[in-house]
């Protein structure tokens, strides 16, 4: 049986992906130069640009997404290598590795309102140390969550990034076979961080560039975190931005598609300049990577390293713990530091507003969650039936979505979606954030679907399989494992999205993390926490479904079990 | 001074209500075309209480007319206007995605003056015969825009201050006063951030007080010279600012935000554009038993709040049905129950059934909602053009 079509599907796929996100940069690329026929504006102008450029705040806000993106990115990256450099293949830090999926697994917006909970001056710290050694019976008038620096912004986003790059470091350590070579340095006398620095490293760190600029993307551009623990006198440009787009004074919307625009060079800078210190810091070390120096036991990144980890965890664990406190508390002032009474009134009261976000989510979030697989598993397959690797060209593609700043192009695919009727529906929101999770599943499933050993196919094929039958009953059999985590990864990519939802879903199609976000903005704590513990347990529930059904599957397998040769 | 400007609305107001009777057929036609239909009303969703009204309106709606009402939650009207105008742009002129908006003020004259709404349809609807557009003039006069039929009044509301009575004994009987007690008391006031209703409102309050001639807030703004006019606003607010929470350095986004802040005991004082709103809240359980309200001596601002309907709207009869819902006596006096959301209502109460009355009559009032006679007077909005200036000015003075 022939394949042909397979042949197609890669070709789809960039097509899927990149048609929509050309056409929504061109349809916020016209309005940012004045052309936008609904409201009159029918020839091309400057005027957008003069107008961003005499707001407000403009200048502060950018000032703070540069601080917070590349901050929150370089102390993610840091403590990453630090924690790599002071741990590699030491058992507490495998231990440390699992810990990372379920940070990794709730989405932005839960971790950011558990963390104001948790920070702001009427927060959970607070109240822990309050009266009694604080003195504080008021909350104290200091500034930490949407404090004019960011802190808490570069906090959160540190906590949710800090997972993602530790993981992909862990994925991009096994192509390399560092393990071998990490000993081979050590036998040879050298510390175990300068083997990690000196011999991992420069190995490892093209192989998570892309990952790495992809935080960058993200934490620069990003809304919905920064709208809960971000400053708000400017926020920052992203929130900024989509302020504008929503101003009722409709002549703003030129404005805002200036501003997209401007964020997405500030997004393109700020990758070339982080390329250019890499070059700088490359060949800057080029002599202490050779000077055979061989470095002492690494007590000082251990500190570091390990801190920096205890600090995340615990204050991921203290955000969902606050969260689920909340959706249950009665009555509880400043400052006690438990409710004076427990009760599932709120939870009670709002089962009727969750019932239908709460579907949506997971239906949007399995839907494109499946066509993600379907697409990429195509892919795969077609790539080893014709025997070659993509080159690096395909990969980038891969992952334009996630290095172009969703505010950039999102207004313009709305008005695409719009144009063609596709928008407020369920074809238009899965395609919106298929855009986000097709990239991550790829991600999650290109390694271990290249390392599988191509005899197994061969012998199927050998003993008169279809080829077909050799994918799903022998390779997709074996692959069981990645691929409920890829599809975990994706499902939770999904729940995530904020801003394709609000551009996308027309306002019909809710889902929690919007509900969620519209409902912070009230600052009723109780039924904020309500929705983000649902927001943050359906995507920890992929995880556990993902690490349960291998299990159960090959529980009569030995040789599945994790960690079993092979 | 505001009761010549009340003259002023009053002829204006009744010059903008055009005098015909709804038509029983063509209403009739209208509730069939309505059965079944599903109706987005897009509403600000911060409000708990709020929201639980709007469930109540649906359930109502379907058991009467078999309409399914689904509350679009929005976190700024504005987002609402600019789905319609994104809808406009791509040309799409039917099926648009919203069926209703609960609007007022600036996002209401933007969406006139960009030839985004439908109608005029409010004088159709039966309810309408039932509202005060004499004893409250801005049901047809939104922020001195005339509404000429395009959106339907739903509920007044009403400035008030909170204040907790444990920690601010007496509460200040001006804004003066206020913004004296607030530099007195470092870090113990703030107003939500504007462009927040709330927030923007507070300003104007501010404005109020510190204007030579608040008639001139009636004609647009254009016509005068903002910066000399507004001169005193800036000045008391530059005043006080080191004395805000948080130094004004950081502002709650919006009122229940405010509301959040007073019951953690952060601040001494709150606001309010429902004078029912702290009475609810104490019930609920998300403010303080010790909570007051209060309006400064020379009163404050008032105004109505309407729903409209989008010109592209895709199911404009049911909308229709639902504003009229909106507008009769049970919706009205269900939604005036301090019990629930306390917004007070737009008819003209003396004038209905006994029957009708009745339900009005019974109502309680919360223990932290101030009488009638305490809250007057009542001052009109200014000219939405201010809202928009007022907001660009702060954010270019305080967010920059």
């Amino acid at each position: 049986m022939r394949h042909g079509w397979l042949r197609f599907l890669p070709g789809l796929t960039l097509l899927l992906f990149l048609g929509p996100i050309a056409a929504g940069l061109i349809g916020t690329l016209l309005p940012a130069f004045g052309y936008l026929p609904a409201l009159g504006g029918t020839h091309l102008s400057l005027e957008p640009w003069r107008a961003l450029l005499a707001a407000p705040g403009l200048g502060k806000a950018i000032g703070l997404s540069l601080l917070t993106g590349i901050s929150s990115t370089a102390i993610a990256f840091v403590l990453t290598v630090l924690l790599f450099a002071s741990g590699h293949g030491t058992r507490a830090f495998n231990r440390a590795k699992r810990a990372m999926t379920p940070l990794l697994a709730v989405p932005h917006l839960a971790m950011a309102v558990g963390l104001a909970f948790l920070l702001s001056p009427s927060g959970w710290i607070v109240r822990l140390i309050s009266p009694w050694l604080s003195g504080w019976q008021t909350p104290p008038d200091v500034a930490l969550v949407q404090g004019p620096f960011g802190i808490a912004l570069i906090l959160g986003l540190v906590v949710k990034e800090m997972p993602f790059l530790l993981l992909m470091t862990f994925a991009a350590l096994g192509q390399i076979r560092a393990d071998d070579q990490i000993r081979m340095a050590r036998s040879l006398g050298h510390g175990p961080v300068q083997a990690w620095l000196k011999v991992a490293l420069p190995q490892v760190y093209p192989q998570i560039r892309l990952p790495i600029y992809a935080v960058l993307a993200f934490s620069l551009s990003v809304v919905d975190m920064a709208m809960v623990l971000g400053p708000t006198t400017p926020p920052t440009l992203a929130p900024l931005v989509l302020r504008w787009f929503n101003d009722p004074e409709l002549t703003m919307r030129l404005q805002a598609a200036a501003g997209a625009m401007l964020q997405l060079l500030i997004v393109l800078a700020a990758i070339a300049c982080w390329r250019a210190a890499e070059g700088v810091i490359g060949r800057l070390s080029r002599g202490w990577l050779i000077d055979g120096r061989r470095g002492g036991d690494g007590r000082i990144a251990r500190l570091f390293g390990w801190s920096g980890l205890a600090v995340v965890v615990s204050l991921a664990g203290g955000s969902l713990a606050g969260l689920a406190i909340w959706s249950i508390a009665g009555r509880w002032r400043f400052p006690s530091a438990l409710p004076d009474r427990f009760s599932v009134k709120t939870w009670m009261a709002q089962a009727g507003h969750l019932a239908d976000p709460a579907w949506t989510t997971l239906a949007v979030g399995v839907a494109a969650t499946a066509l993600a697989l379907l697409l990429v598993i195509g892919c795969l397959e077609n790539e080893s039936r014709q025997g070659r690797m993509p080159g690096l060209g395909a990969l980038t593609l891969i992952y334009v979505p996630l290095l172009i700043p969703q505010i950039g192009f999102l207004f313009g695919v709305q008005v695409v979606l719009v144009w063609a009727g596709l928008d407020g529906g369920w074809i238009g929101l899965v395609w919106s954030h298929l855009l986000f999770v097709l990239p991550y599943v790829f991600l999650a499933l290109a390694d271990p679907y290249r390392a599988l050993d191509p005899r197994y196919a061969r012998i199927a094929l050998l003993l008169g399989k279809r080829p077909l039958g050799v994918l799903l009953r022998v390779k997709l059999a074996m692959l069981l494992r990645p691929v409920l985590i890829a599809a975990a990864v994706g499902f939770a990519v999904s729940v995530a999205q904020f801003l394709p939802t609000q551009f996308v879903g027309a306002g019909r199609l809710t889902t929690l993390t919007t509900e969620a976000l519209s409902l912070a903005a009230g600052g009723n704590r109780r039924v904020v926490g309500v929705f983000a513990i649902l927001l943050a347990a359906l995507p920890l529930l992929g995880f556990a479904l993902a690490a349960a059904i291998p299990a159960w599957r090959f529980r009569h397998r030995r040789g599945m079990a994790i960690g079993a040769p092979g | 001074m505001v009761r010549i400007l009340s003259a002023v609305f009053l002829t204006l107001a009744l010059s903008a209500v055009p005098a015909k009777a709804a038509d029983q057929p063509a209403w009739d036609k209208l509730l069939a075309e309505a059965d079944g239909q599903t109706v987005y009303f897009n509403a600000w969703g911060g409000d708990e209480t709020i929201n639980g009204y709007i469930d109540w309106v649906g359930e109502q709606v379907q058991a009467r007319f078999g309409i399914t009402l689904q509350h679009v939650k929005l976190a700024d009207t504005a987002e609402a206007v600019a789905r319609v105008l994104a809808e406009k742009t791509a040309g799409r002129g039917e099926g648009g995605a919203i069926d209703l908006i609960w609007i007022n003020g600036e996002n209401f004259a933007s969406m006139k003056q960009q030839d985004l709404l439908f109608g005029p349809f409010v004088q159709d609807l039966p309810n309408f015969a039932h509202v005060d557009v004499q004893g409250k003039p801005t049901t047809v006069l939104d922020f001195t825009v005339p509404t000429d039929g395009l959106e339907a009044p739903w509920g007044m509301a009403q400035f008030v201050f909170l204040y907790d009575s444990g920690t601010v004994p007496e509460p200040p009987r001006s804004i003066e006063d206020l913004l004296a007690w607030a530099k007195a008391n470092p870090g113990r006031f703030t107003h939500p951030s504007p462009p927040d209703f709330i927030g923007s409102t507070f300003l104007k309050h501010l404005m109020l007080t510190y204007i030579d001639d608040p008639a001139v807030l009636q004609r647009p703004v254009e016509e005068v010279d903002f910066m000399e006019v507004t001169k005193g606003l800036w000045q008391a607010l530059e005043d006080v600012r080191p004395s805000l929470w948080r130094k004004g350095e950081t502002y709650p986004a919006n009122g229940p935000g405010l509301h959040q802040l007073l019951d953690d005991g952060a601040v001494d004082f709150s606001m309010a554009f429902n004078p029912a709103e702290a009475s609810a809240a104490i019930g609920a359980g998300t403010l303080p038993e010790s909570v007051r309200t209060f309006i400064p001596e020379a009163g404050s601002i008032g105004n109505t709040h309407f729903v409209a309907i989008p010109f592209n709207a895709a199911h404009k009869a049911g909308a229709q049905v639902v504003a009229d819902f909106l507008m009769s006596p049970e919706a009205q006096a269900k939604k005036q129950d301090p019990e629930g959301w306390g917004d007070g209502t737009v008819l003209d109460v003396a004038g209905l059934d006994p029957e009708d009355r009745a339900l009005f009559d019974d109502l309680p009032r919360g223990i932290a909602t101030l009488s009638p006679e305490e809250l007057t007077p009542v001052l009109p909005e200014p000219h939405p053009s201010w809202m928009t200036r007022i907001e660009e000015e702060w954010l270019r003075r305080f967010s920059s």
